[in-house]
């Protein structure tokens, strides 16, 4: 038996982010089944106490490397912190969420360990006794199966939303291997000068559950406020087109599509959003699509499992209403 | 300051993705363009030029064509471009590319690599960093604002909800985001130049890689395309009535809500 199959837990102001569930919910069906142990690993300062809940979604062991230099993320600190771990117990495979930090990490570590790396996969099956990953290519415009041959560890990063998240076992314990970093000077060369959060209180776009999303019918940065209004509603993430990234009304960190974020939410809402195929290729692995546009020969209307003709400025605040209603919001 | 910019040539972002008689990617009547992120770094590369003084090399591996890229690199400003042709592979990986890039860079001075943070067809957003660990450099990824100073560069790079300034001793690896500058176009005077410029064509033999030093640790075993979505319903009525069925529908039939 080798040493495990490894899910990063990446973790934010003492949170998990979404993707690590959903990553230990198919490494324990993996672990199952080629007869492993389902490791995580947590990598920060003053992190130990969160091994408890990663015990309690199924892992069986935990890594815990918690160091002064590792408070913050920085892409040397922890590719040398994970990079050693996996040197020490070979894991047979590691996963990492496919976000900002972990595909910064993930092609780092996978170069160090001088393997491979598939990233952004939205699927993971044995057949044949091999892990088979399927990953969307061209944003979704296509699809591509991957294997290793014999490279190992084999790696991959999880696109966030993709899978179904492991169960939660209230209780069940893991067992907890503290591990040491240290560092020498000149290990660690970026250094973390500022961190400016523009926190809105809404989800992440690439996590969220339901989005929101205006287009260049939105005709301007304050009509935006009511797509905010309705997603303060639903609890759900803004999003924009291409059209009206570039036509300044929104930055671009709000930008779905194959030049933006790729999203899968179970339900997007497209506003004043025509459809160009750049477009679609970032939202049309969503599970339900609603678009609400004036013109009834929009693209959008072709993908869309919902689709109302009229004026985005009188539909989207009746929406509003309709849902707090149903929500019981005043 | 010397720059090095790596750039990729990709699909149209318009582009309708459909499957060969071989059941592999077509690439027969594609428009091919320049990675749009690569294309801000580029132009961030001639902004730092501008600044500082200094060339500015683009480096792309790719088939024939891959050179009208490198073209329109040079055509924006670049002073020389490298075309790494490797038509003898059957098929690659981030890891073939990164070790072909970082081998050819040990053939040229820089003080800085830019490059895009991921390529718009496969997505995969890994060779930059195979790229700085390979050279032993330290890298900042997703970059919206860089400042660079002697010895060292000051990044502000986007993270979920917001962003961080980062400090780094240069060489240093940067990827470029979308928000980093808006590229320029090439001008007339600038494409009559570019012809003149020096394009130096690269094989495996002349880095002196064999086949299997750079085979690929993932395969690609079968592509195939997503099953395409169908029209649902679209629902008429007054807006507050239309506004409420939908609402309905939402919770009833699709239970999303």
């Amino acid at each position: 038996m080798a040493g495990g199959i490894w899910v990063y837990a990446e973790n934010q102001n003492g949170k998990f982010k979404k993707v690590t569930f959903e990553m230990l919910g198919a490494g324990r069906q993996l672990a199952d089944q080629l007869g492993e142990e389902l490791c995580a690993v947590v990598i920060g300062h003053g992190v130990g106490e969160l091994a408890a809940t990663l015990g309690e979604y199924g892992a069986d062991k935990v890594y815990v490397v918690d160091s002064p230099e590792l408070a913050r993320y920085t892409t040397d600190g922890y590719m040398l912190a994970l990079s050693k771990l996996a040197r020490e117990h070979q894991p047979a495979v590691i996963f990492l969420g496919y976000t900002v930090q972990g595909r910064d990490l993930a092609a780092h570590v996978a170069q160090r360990l001088g393997t491979g790396l598939c990233t952004d996969c939205t699927g993971v099956n044995i057949e044949d006794g091999q892990i088979v990953f399927t990953r969307p290519i061209y944003a979704g415009k296509a699809f591509v199966e991957a294997v290793f041959a014999e490279a190992r560890p084999v790696m991959a990063t999880i696109r966030p939303n993709a899978l179904p998240a492991a169960e939660f076992q209230p209780g069940r314990k893991a067992q907890v291997i503290e591990s040491s970093a240290t560092f020498g000077a000149g290990d660690i060369r970026q250094v973390v000068r500022e961190i400016v959060c523009q926190a809105s209180g809404r989800p992440e776009l690439t996590e969220a559950d339901i989005i929101v999303s205006g287009g260049r019918g939105m005709k301007s940065a304050e009509n935006f406020k009511i797509l905010e209004e309705l997603a303060d509603v639903l609890g759900a993430a803004v999003g924009a087109s291409r059209a009206a990234v570039d036509a300044g009304y929104v930055p671009h960190s709000m930008q779905v599509g194959q030049t933006g974020k790729t999203v899968s939410p179970q339900l997007y809402i497209a506003c004043g959003i025509s459809g160009a195929i750049q477009h679609l290729a970032g939202m049309s692995s969503s599970k339900v699509i609603v678009a609400i546009n004036k013109d009834p020969e929009a693209n959008i209307f072709k993908v869309a499992d919902y689709g109302i003709v009229g004026d985005l400025f009188e539909i989207v605040p009746l929406l509003t209403q309709e849902f707090k209603k149903l929500l019981g919001k005043k | 300051m010397k720059i090095v910019v790596l750039a990729k040539q990709t699909f149209d972002t318009e582009a309708k993705i459909t499957l060969d008689s071989q059941e592999k990617i077509n690439r027969e009547g594609v428009n091919l363009i320049m990675n749009p992120y690569d294309e801000f770094a580029v132009e961030e590369a001639l902004r730092v030029k501008e600044k500082h003084g200094g060339k500015v090399t683009v480096v792309s591996l790719g088939e024939a064509k891959a050179q009208d890229i490198l073209r329109q690199a040079l055509a924006m400003g670049a002073d020389k471009a490298v075309h790494i042709v490797v038509d003898e592979l059957e098929e690659t990986d981030e890891y073939t590319t990164a070790t072909i890039l970082a081998k050819a860079l040990s053939g040229i001075e820089y003080d800085l690599i830019l490059a895009g943070w991921r390529a718009i067809d496969d997505g995969s957003a890994q060779v930059a960093g195979r790229v700085a660990e390979i050279l032993g450099l330290p890298m900042v990824n997703m970059v919206i604002k860089l400042e660079v100073e002697t010895g060292k560069a000051v990044a502000s790079r986007e993270i979920e909800g917001g962003y961080e300034v980062l400090e780094v001793p240069l060489p240093a690896v940067v990827t470029a985001q979308k928000g980093l500058n808006e590229p320029r176009y090439p001008t007339m005077k600038g494409i009559m130049q570019a012809k003149k410029k020096p394009m130096q064509k690269l094989t495996l033999a002349d880095l002196s890689l064999a086949t299997q030093e750079v085979a690929p640790k993932v395969r690609a075993r079968k592509y195939f395309l997503p099953t395409p979505r169908v029209q649902g319903k679209i629902i008429t009525g007054e807006p507050a009535e239309a506004a409420a069925t939908l609402v309905r529908l939402l919770r009833e039939e699709a239970k999303v809500i």
